[in-house]
């Protein structure tokens, strides 16, 4: 009997194994053949979990098999129709769980912050540590249009629409919003997603680190042109992209606050499109939903709000004052504990700098609760 | 007012340009609808059965009825939503390179938001609460539930919401924001059309009715198990209902205020949700999450419950860890509360919040891992029967398990960065809700209908439906697990990469498959009836069952139970019969039941109309059904005529018809 068991227990476990090599087989495409660092650990995590997990899936699977046929009516296997309870039985069946739970959660913990999207990268690739401070990442401006996307190269002073190219090997900060709907930012090759909405500002680092042309698109539905909503991801050598920047500046057509409002206007299947220069506070703006002229920022919204409600304010308490442009609710900086913008300081008192190597650490404290960015501005 | 037109008065916003009558696919459907309607209220006239529906049925407040209608609801309305899946997979399997299929976005948009919508709250929610409905009382030996009309008005309120969500096939339009109805999508500017308000209208109706019932359902288990029922000698499946509408009671709520707040944008111009002003769509999210998570619990616990109740029987053993496993559901019900944030990671709630959602989800695995454990040692040293039910046991226990684990997949944040919202994720909950939910609902009722109606469903076409699920499940949910791993996004009208192609016919192929599946059970029930005398159950007791459900008649008489069991250990049934149980020969007392009555269908008919001039902006017509709905609560206050009882003669000619039975059968 226990002979049989065996035997038919090798049988499974090859007829198991199969199936999932086919599937592996087959998966040749984005999620599982980065181009990126961030993407490649995100890969790699999910064969290190799917693993742990095996570990107890595939005994269960072929234990319920092998119960299923040996205790069968009529086939003679011991029958105890009284047996209900073991208390080593009990202890093994809550505690393998348990275990393989332990080692997934520390994983998932680890990983979660070393991963996190808002956090600057620790490298570029295997080996190769974060560049030099001096060599600050490349800052790109995403705003989440129906139904496409715009690119702002803030330093370049440059904006393309449904078109990508970054130079690989060096880490790229991605600030991402959008004008109406809600949507993922999402490129497979590069890393994983972040919702792009509106009236929020939310942070990607990434690195491609070898040359690459690519898609990448929206991951949530935000209703009819969605489907269509993606961009081409060109990965090329630093030289190559500065060509292309020059490219770009030559195409003649600026990006303003009235272009602005014709190219957020609903439109699908929208072709590859190239601006010379941009309004320097166009994103700002966006986030802000105060693109449209006259239409007041949410930040000051916000102040108006508070000195309007008199009676909300505790009496000889000092109101923001209303030119304060850098109103300390919505210091980007401050809200998402991202890397400052080159040129700027932060210096309010009470503000971390996540350069500093605790700010690093996975445990502090501070740091964590300061990565709250998507929260609402007002 | 005066500016208005009469019509716009009367009206509303509703015009012939509300009719899609140049639309040739729902054309078509609303002419077989119309119809098929037609021939089944022919047939019902020409039989003369409206008073027959109407006394035994439609009015009944009686827990085995509703349970039954439920059920019919449920199956009705899966037909709805497999005929959205089939359209879906069709326009997949064809809409690449230059393709554009056959669905343009507009209406690929309402068909994907009908089909969750429907097989969540009108097929799922249906079948789970008709079960626990018909099974539940019996198990404990109570009469009925607690409040037999407010079970009679619970489900015709989510029969009310249903009918709504049907008429937006044919009037109007169906909300385009997914089966959760996100804003911004459903907001007013981006949705004025009707689609979003037919959403809102229907779940709140329906949501009134699944509340209800579960504050009955809680009720009951409380306080009318037989004597000597203690919670520990409760059996499974009444466990896992009790923990299912606890935490019914405790999200729906949720769910309604959010539903509240949406609907006062889109009416009354507030800013709860929209981009600007301070609304924040994102709160949204937060709170149908909330609800949305325990949902999948509500659902898939009285699933387990019923495996627990199966195995049990049909491996002729004691369930194996009784106290784990109770204490496993309990773990699970609150645990369920604290993970809805992993159904947006990546909204960038930061390292530390993820981490806790993500973690907090992985160890609701522990209970469950727990379960299936104890399922297989309840395998372990028994002696199996694999007639139906307990093959649909096993391949949940296979289909499951994969499930599971895909699932733990996505609680990690950094995978779920890559997987989020991907076809990964919409393999994952369909192999959880078809392998967890259905698989279960089906062994259920398979498993009870010789005790509901007497025969057996036929075995023959209820394999050709197990086949034709469990193969069909597979072949179209693999592909789809392998597309999403290749980075594929869920609700994508049509694809650029002609190379994905094979994969989405593979799925398509699998959805014919299930279809196999759905129609071998529709005939599984036909054909039972049509043989129902070979087919008949006169002992009770067809599976040799374990529970107080079997110790009555198949079906059971109205009153249940003619003298209420005395219950002294868990497997209640099993225990008197193995200690020489005997039918009581005399002494019957007349039996105290409930009267029917028709204000459940009047109030929800009333809800539906309300629902339709909210949707229409009729507001004369809003105005007088809701009053409508006021008057007759109040009547139905006044309406004493509410009881009965049962003769004793009426009980004992019952009961020696059923010994009569017994004593034919053995």
């Amino acid at each position: 009997m226990v002979q049989q068991s065996f035997s038919s227990v090798r049988r499974l476990r090859t007829l198991a194994t199969l199936p999932l090599l086919g599937l592996l087989a087959a998966c040749n495409q984005a999620v599982l053949d980065p181009a990126g660092d961030v993407a490649r650990q995100q890969r790699d995590i999910i064969y290190i979990s799917t693993g742990l997990m095996l570990v107890i899936i595939v005994p269960v699977m072929i234990l319920i098999v092998v119960f299923a046929w040996r205790y069968r009516k009529g086939k003679g296997g011991t029958y105890d129709p009284e047996f209900d309870h073991s208390t080593t039985l009990e202890l093994v069946i809550w505690s393998a769980p348990l275990l393989i739970i332990i080692m997934l959660g520390a994983l998932t913990w680890s990983s979660t912050h070393l991963l996190d999207p808002f956090r600057p990268l620790d490298r570029v690739g295997v080996g190769q540590e974060a560049t030099a401070p001096a060599e600050a990442p490349l800052r790109v401006q995403v705003v989440a249009l129906d139904w496409k996307w715009l690119f702002i190269y803030p330093e370049q002073g440059i904006a393309t629409v449904n078109e990508l190219v970054l130079p690989v090997n060096r880490e790229v900060r991605f600030d991402i919003t959008s004008s109406n709907m809600m949507n993922t930012f999402y490129a497979p090759t590069m890393a994983g997603m972040i919702y792009a909405m509106p009236g929020m500002q939310s942070t990607l680092h990434a690195v491609l680190d070898r040359p690459v042309v690519s898609e990448g698109f929206s991951a949530n539905y935000s209703g009819a042109g969605f489907s269509d909503m993606r961009f081409r991801l060109h990965g090329v050598a630093d030289a190559r992209f500065q060509q292309w920047v020059r490219q770009v500046k030559q195409s003649g057509r600026v990006l303003d606050t009235s272009s602005y409002q014709r190219l957020a206007q609903p439109s699908e299947r929208v072709p590859a499109m190239h601006f010379a220069g941009v309004n320097g506070d166009l994103f700002q703006r966006v986030v802000e939903r105060c693109v449209e002229p006259g239409k007041p920022c949410m930040s000051e919204l916000m102040r108006h709000g508070q000195s309007g409600g008199h009676t909300m304010t505790p009496r000889g308490e000092t109101l923001p004052q209303s030119d304060d442009r850098e109103g300390h609710l919505i210091d980007p900086s401050r809200k998402t504990g991202a890397r400052p913008v080159p040129g700027t300081t932060v210096s309010q008192p009470g503000v971390i700098s996540p350069e500093a190597e605790h700010d690093r650490d996975l445990g502090d404290t501070p740091e964590a609760g300061s990565r709250a960015p998507a929260k609402p501005k007002i | 007012m005066f500016d208005q037109s009469l019509a716009a008065t009367i009206f509303g916003r509703l015009s012939w340009e509300s009719f899609p009558l140049h639309e040739p696919i729902i054309l078509g459907t609303f002419i077989v609808v119309v119809l098929l309607g037609a021939a089944i209220v022919a047939a019902v006239f020409k039989f003369g059965l409206w008073g027959w529906l109407w006394r035994e049925w439609f009015t009944s407040v009686d827990h085995k009825k509703i349970g039954i209608m439920y059920i019919i609801l449920g199956i009705i309305m899966l037909l709805r939503g497999f005929a959205d899946a089939l359209m879906m997979r069709a326009q997949q399997a064809i809409a690449f390179a230059g393709n554009d299929g056959f669905l343009p976005a507009h209406h690929y948009d309402q068909v994907f938001s009908a089909h969750g919508t429907i097989m969540i709250f009108f097929v799922a929610i249906p079948l789970v609460v008709g079960l626990i409905n018909y099974v539940m009382p019996l198990q404990i030996g109570a009469r009925d539930v607690a409040f037999p009309f407010l079970n009679n008005f619970s489900f015709w309120m989510t029969v009310a919401g249903a009918v709504l969500v049907m008429i937006s096939l044919f009037v109007g339009e169906f909300s385009t924001g997914g089966w959760l109805n996100y804003v911004p999508v459903t907001n007013l500017e981006n949705s004025p059309g009707t689609g979003p308000d037919y959403y809102l209208w229907a779940l709140q109706i329906a949501g009134v009715g699944t509340t209800l019932s579960a504050i009955n359902m809680v009720v009951t288990i409380i306080k009318m198990r037989a004597p000597g029922m203690t919670m520990m000698k409760m059996p499974v499946f009444c466990w896992t209902a009790l923990c299912s509408n606890v935490l019914a009671i405790a999200i729906f709520p949720v769910l309604t205020g959010a539903f509240a707040l949406l609907m006062m944008d889109r009416y009354v111009g507030t800013n709860f949700f929209t981009n600007d002003l301070g609304g924040n769509p994102m709160l949204y999210w937060n709170l149908v999450w909330i609800w949305g998570h325990p949902e999948v619990y509500v659902l898939v616990l009285p699933a387990f419950g019923i495996y627990s109740e199966i195995t049990s029987t049909f491996s002729g053993k004691r369930l194996f860890g009784y106290t784990s496993m109770v204490y496993a559901t309990v773990v699970i019900t609150i645990l369920s509360y604290l993970v809805w944030l992993h159904h947006f990671f990546t909204m960038g709630s930061g390292a530390s919040v993820n981490s806790f959602f993500g973690i907090a989800t992985m160890v609701i695995s522990i209970p469950t891992g727990a379960k299936i454990f104890n399922w297989l040692f309840t395998m372990y040293r028994g002696s199996i029967r694999f007639d139906l039910p307990m093959m649909w046991v096993v391949a949940f226990m296979l289909t499951f398990v994969v499930g599971g684990m895909t699932g733990v997949l996505l609680a990690v944040p950094p995978a779920d960065f890559v997987l989020h919202n991907s076809l990964f994720l919409v393999a994952h909950f369909h192999n959880v809700i078809i392998g967890g939910v259905v698989f279960g609902l089906f062994a259920g009722i398979i498993y009870w209908f010789p005790k509901a109606f007497g025969f057996h469903l036929d075995p023959w076409w209820g394999k050709v439906g197990f086949w034709g699920w469990v193969i069909g499940y597979w072949v179209a949910w693999t592909p789809i697990y392998v597309v999403g791993l290749m980075g594929t996004t869920r609700r994508v009208r049509h694809f650029d990469d002609p190379s994905m192609q094979i994969w989405f016919v593979l799925a398509g192929i699998g959805a014919l498959i299930i279809l196999v599946g759905i129609l071998g059970f529709v005939m599984s029930i036909v054909m039972g009836y049509v043989k129902r005398d070979q087919l008949r159950d006169t002992t009770g007791d067809p599976w040799d069952g374990r529970t107080l459900e079997w110790a009555t008649s198949s079906p059971p008489p109205a009153y249940n139970f003619a003298f209420t069991p005395v219950v002294h250990d868990l497997d209640a049934w099993y225990d008197m019969k193995s200690r020489g149980h005997r039918r009581p020969e005399g002494g019957y007392l007349p039996i105290h039941m409930p009267r029917n009555t028709g204000a459940g269908l009047i109030l929800s008919a009333l809800a539906t109309v309300l629902g339709f001039a909210m949707v229409w902006y009729m507001w004369w017509l809003a105005v007088l059904s809701f009053l409508g709905l006021v008057v007759v609560t109040i009547a139905h206050t006044f309406n004493y005529n509410r009881d009965y009882y049962i003769d004793a003669a009426d009980v004992e000619r019952e009961e020696r018809s059923h010994d009569a039975a017994l004593a034919a059968g053995a």
